[in-house]
């Protein structure tokens, strides 16, 4: 065999190579052929529709509607009637033509993706679209479905979903672009339950991109699963009564079911409108200019001073230290004298009380001693330990920590530690009469309407808490055994009857002093109550009010709170008082007609 | 009549006989196949008409009539002659252009092989094919000239050196292996057949001691000298060639476990990151799903979804939508196999085997050496860009960015080979003519 004849077999030889591999990978393997399909199938999504929430008595807080989109793949787009698709679609021409340059523009980038003209398009407009859709080949309609919302109740509490960014699908890599996620309140804490599980259809398309038939006829294709439903403790009247009595105030009120923990209402105002929920990428701007902050939830972030309901706390953890005796009397002459010229002031009320009337009165100077013993209490070498002794019972009654809701972002308020006094005033210089405002629920004392709300389901409780809540049980859903443990506070139960006596007095009268909530009895109700006055430093006083009612086997305990609105008796009292009402009896009493008239009139903006 | 045919035809034999029309049906053949690839490859995302010239197919019909033009005038209006004139001062020139791109060009993807004047773009490397094809003629054909003796081999191996260094240099590896395939013409001119199983032995070694280990190539190497040894030493009658039989394959044993140990050294410092990548995902070292293993497998999807007979002219699925990259010009082959299936690859092989198989044949009966060795050239640079193109996209070959001649989309590609092939068409004819 000559050179050239080696040299043509080597040449024949490196064609079949070729060619043999070619064989392979065409006729013998089928792995290519199936990646092939891959590349050619197209996965139309179904989307699950999310979990509905429900409220305590079954009526839908939020459920779901479906609404469209329209989308438009501009390579398939001919020649067509701009004005009758603009009436079909309820836009202007100067719309349509101002997209369709848009996409001629970026035709390359966009190739024969589909793209969305408008969203959220109502059920009347698809209709009318559908009829004329053969005459705009290149454009349809897609089903989406949206969150809609039966009552506006409980914007704030609900919380909105919206598409996920990059940001988001980095963090959950689960999640796709285009999908919906729970970003505040019930929506982003029960994300799991609610969002279900995406199928999707698989059709094969062709080298134009043109939907040509199911794949294996559907057979591969998967459902969607969709998201659990949801029972939330809100009773969605309850909610929707308590955010009109709020309307034009800037506040909270807090409802909780005491022999449970549930949550009844949970209100922040100004707070969301449901329909604006529902688009809240629209609204998105409007709402981050709003001075008053409508997103924020202050039932559960805001931090204000809990004022005279505090006293409850230091009466109870006085009879516990055994520094104070339910009988014990102390003078309180317009005030309490902490030095020989300072007086932490007292509205009028005869003199001396006992620690009830106390409570009923409220009178700051009693509570002043109180506080006095408890720090001046000869158990502990200094004020500073007796501080952080009365600190533990304070944090027992969930107050400077969180309670561990299962309501989103709570933040946890604040109870001083003798550390923080010692770095502000030095280790050993400063002493009960430094810190004298604590005895009323002022000073250095956060707390969110939350917590101020368990204090009154303590109350209520004669001493424990559940952990207050808002999603119940429910058919394939149950919640965390935590909720269902009582929580004792570090004083002992049978202290709170007294306590107790106060609140009723306070509400009822029949003691020996002035009683603050007179105007909050119901008849036929035994009803319970503590106001509160709280200073402000950043204008009027806040007005809080707790109360629960019945006294005995109670079944609602509320705290309201109303920044800036003066005497606790005057604006919160009527707000938890016709809400407790509105509960227990559905109606509203003759005699608080007018309380309800002012209320929902008198608007401060 | 016959006198008014006249001057063209003075000669004994006509146009039909001096000139091998069935290399040029073939060229044709390839250059429709590419200008059609290239529409299919196109079609959805230029929505250009197929000879529309903003559109890549019109773009390259246009590079096809330039070729033509240029085809004809290098067949019936240059004097032959010339391609044996020219050749020094042509290599040169070109060579001190693959040295000058290497400073003044812009950096491309960390090449550095194009000069641009304005919108005209070239690359160097493509006119040095043609020019290192009529030095290596010219130097081989050269009176006295011996392959055998030190001073030949060395110019005939520097003829080819010189420009693939340039071209490493370039950062254009790809390119420069092509020049390897020269190893075939100087194999025809008398070149001991060793060399290039010296050369299939160290790639043979290189790959198993990438995919095995060390001592299994040792070892493996050592069985082979063994075999050979044994296989050999019968045929040497005297103790004195035996002897030397012995040394020589200790020698070859040595040389080879030296490559097996250098291995690691030359694949991990001698090679650049890509080229190292690029053959570990070839020997299925590494995956790479996003880089160079998506091109490969998308290309691989692309073929073998193509079936025994394709899905039809325009119908494939995966070239068109984009999943192949560099879809019309290195990867054409893809959208063949995918369109036109096994048959369809078939045809194009053949087509290429056979251009291949008529450029041997014609230089071959070719009197002047000068025209025979310039055959094998040209011959040889197909066949290596044939043979790692499509050894590319089927996965026999690591992803080297070459184009497949006269199929690719480019200009200067389709130029170059048409230069190159319509040179030895026209050598070849002026031997007909006189022969």
């Amino acid at each position: 065999m000559n050179r050239k004849n080696r040299l043509l077999a080597g040449l024949g030889a490196a064609a079949l190579v070729l060619l043999a591999r070619l064989f392979v990978i065409q006729v013998i393997d089928d792995e290519y052929k199936q990646d092939a399909s891959n590349n050619s199938m197209v996965y139309s999504t179904i989307y699950p529709p999310r979990g509905v929430i429900y409220d305590r008595n079954g009526e839908i807080l939020v459920g779901n509607a479906v609404c469209y989109d329209i989308l438009v793949t501009p390579r398939d787009v001919g020649q067509f009637d701009t004005l009758a698709l603009a009436q079909a679609l309820d836009t202007t021409v100067e719309f349509l033509r101002e997209r369709m340059q848009y996409y001629r523009k970026y035709r390359t980038r966009i190739g024969y993706q589909a793209q969305t003209l408008l969203k959220r398009v109502p059920q009347q407009t698809y209709v009318k679209f559908a009829e004329l859709e053969y005459m705009f080949p290149g454009f349809r309609a897609q089903m989406r479905s949206i969150r809609e919302y039966p009552f506006n109740a409980g914007g704030n509490l609900l919380g909105y979903i919206s598409e996920v960014d990059a940001d988001y699908i980095e963090k959950h890599p689960d999640y796709k672009a285009g999908d919906y996620a729970g970003k505040t309140g019930l929506e982003y804490a029960m994300e799991q339950e609610l969002r279900g599980e995406k199928g999707y259809h698989i059709y094969l398309r062709d080298s134009r991109n043109r939907v040509q038939s199911a794949y294996q006829d559907g057979l591969q294709d998967k459902d969607a699963v969709p998201g659990k439903d949801i029972v939330s403790t809100i009773d969605a009247h309850l909610q929707q009564y308590g955010q009109q009595l709020m309307e034009g105030k800037v506040g909270s009120v807090v409802a909780i079911e005491p022999s449970s923990g549930e949550i009844l209402a949970m209100v922040s105002s100004p707070g969301i409108d449901v329909d604006v929920l529902s688009d809240i990428g629209s609204h998105y701007a409007e709402i981050a200019a709003n001075p008053r902050k409508p997103m924020f939830n202050r039932t559960v972030m805001a931090s204000y001073p809990p004022g005279s309901v505090f006293k409850l706390i230091n009466g109870l953890v006085g009879l516990q230290e055994g520094v104070l005796e339910p009988s014990d009397s102390y003078p309180c002459n317009g005030g309490y004298y902490y030095t020989a010229t300072r007086r932490l002031r007292c509205h009028e009320h005869s003199s001396p009380l006992k620690f009830r009337d106390a409570i009923a009165t409220s009178c700051n100077g009693y509570f002043c001693y109180v506080l006095k013993d408890i720090l001046e209490n000869d158990r502990f070498a200094t004020t500073a330990e007796a501080l952080d002794a009365w600190r533990e019972y304070v944090l027992s009654f969930g107050f400077g920590r969180k309670l561990g809701s299962d309501f989103p972002s709570e933040l946890s308020g604040n109870i001083p530690t003798s550390s923080y006094y010692d770095r502000l005033y030095g280790k050993g210089r400063w002493r009960f009469s430094t810190v004298v405002s604590l005895s009323i629920g002022q000073g250095e004392i956060g707390a969110t309407p939350l917590q101020i709300a368990n204090l009154a389901a303590i109350m209520a409780n004669r001493g424990y808490y559940y952990i207050p809540h808002i999603v119940k049980d429910s058919e394939g859903f149950r919640i965390d055994d935590k909720y269902r443990k009582r929580n004792y506070t570090l004083v002992d139960t049978s202290y709170f009857e007294t306590a107790v006596e106060g609140m009723y007095m306070a509400v009822n009268g029949g003691g020996t002093a002035g009683a603050t909530a007179l105007r909050a009895a119901i008849p036929g109700i035994e009803v319970c109550g503590k106001t509160g006055t709280a200073q402000n430093p950043h204008g009027k006083d806040n007005s809080v009010f707790i109360c629960f009612a019945p006294k005995d086997n109670p079944k609602i305990a509320v705290a309201a709170y109303v920044e800036n609105a003066g005497f606790g008796a005057t604006w919160a009292l009527p707000v938890a008082t016709l809400m407790m009402e509105k509960y227990l009896t559905g109606e509203i009493s003759e005699g608080h007609r007018y309380m309800e008239q002012t209320m929902l009139t008198t608007k401060f903006f | 009549m016959r006198y008014g045919q006249g001057t063209s035809n003075t000669y004994d034999r006509g146009l039909w006989q001096t000139i091998d029309w069935r290399l040029i049906a073939c060229y044709i053949a390839l250059v429709v196949t590419g200008l059609l690839s290239i529409y299919a490859a196109g079609h959805s995302t230029d929505s250009a008409s197929a000879f529309d010239l903003g559109g890549r197919c019109g773009k390259q019909i246009m590079w096809f009539g330039i070729s033509l033009v240029v085809d004809i005038v290098i067949l019936f209006w240059i004097n032959p002659r010339l391609w044996e004139v020219i050749p020094p001062a042509a290599y040169l020139l070109v060579f001190g252009l693959l040295v000058l791109v290497i400073f003044v060009s812009k950096d491309v993807k960390g090449s550095h092989s194009w000069f641009e004047f304005g919108p005209v773009k070239f690359q160097p490397a493509e006119i040095s094919k043609i020019t290192t094809s009529l030095m290596l003629a010219a130097v081989m054909s050269r009176q006295g000239f011996r392959l055998g003796s030190p001073k030949g081999f060395m110019s005939a191996a520097l003829t080819i050196a010189l420009p693939m260094a340039a071209i490493v240099a370039e950062s254009e590896t790809g390119s420069a292996l092509v020049y390897v395939g020269y190893i075939f013409v100087l194999y025809r001119e008398g070149l001991s057949g060793w060399w290039i199983a010296f050369l299939g032995i160290s790639i043979a070694l290189f790959i198993l001691t990438l995919t095995t280990s060390w001592w299994i190539s040792v070892v493996s190497w050592a069985a082979a000298c063994l075999v050979y040894f044994t296989a050999s030493v019968r045929s040497r009658r005297s103790l004195m060639l035996r002897r030397r039989l012995a040394w020589r394959t200790a020698a070859a044993f040595l040389a080879g476990a030296a490559l097996v140990g250098a291995t690691d050294f030359l694949f991990h410092s001698v090679l650049q990151d890509h080229q190292r990548t690029r053959i570990e995902v070839l020997l299925g070292m590494k995956e790479d799903p996003t880089g160079v293993g998506y091109n490969v497998r998308q290309s691989m999807i692309a073929i073998g979804s193509g079936g025994l007979f394709g899905k039809g002219f325009l119908n494939g699925t995966q070239t068109t939508y984009g999943f192949v990259p560099e879809q019309s010009t290195d990867f054409i082959f893809c959208t063949i196999g995918e369109e036109h299936g096994f048959v369809g690859s078939l045809f194009v092989i053949l087509l290429y085997a056979y251009m291949i198989y008529r450029l041997v044949q014609d230089a071959e009966r070719s009197r002047s050496p000068f025209t025979r060795i310039y055959g094998y050239c040209v011959a040889a640079c197909l066949f290596m860009h044939l043979f790692i193109n499509i050894g590319m996209t089927v996965g026999l070959m690591p992803v080297i960015g070459i184009p497949l001649p006269m199929i690719s989309y480019g200009g200067s590609s389709l130029l170059a080979f048409s230069t190159l092939i319509f040179i030895f068409l026209a050598l070849h004819r002026q031997e007909s003519k006189y022969f």
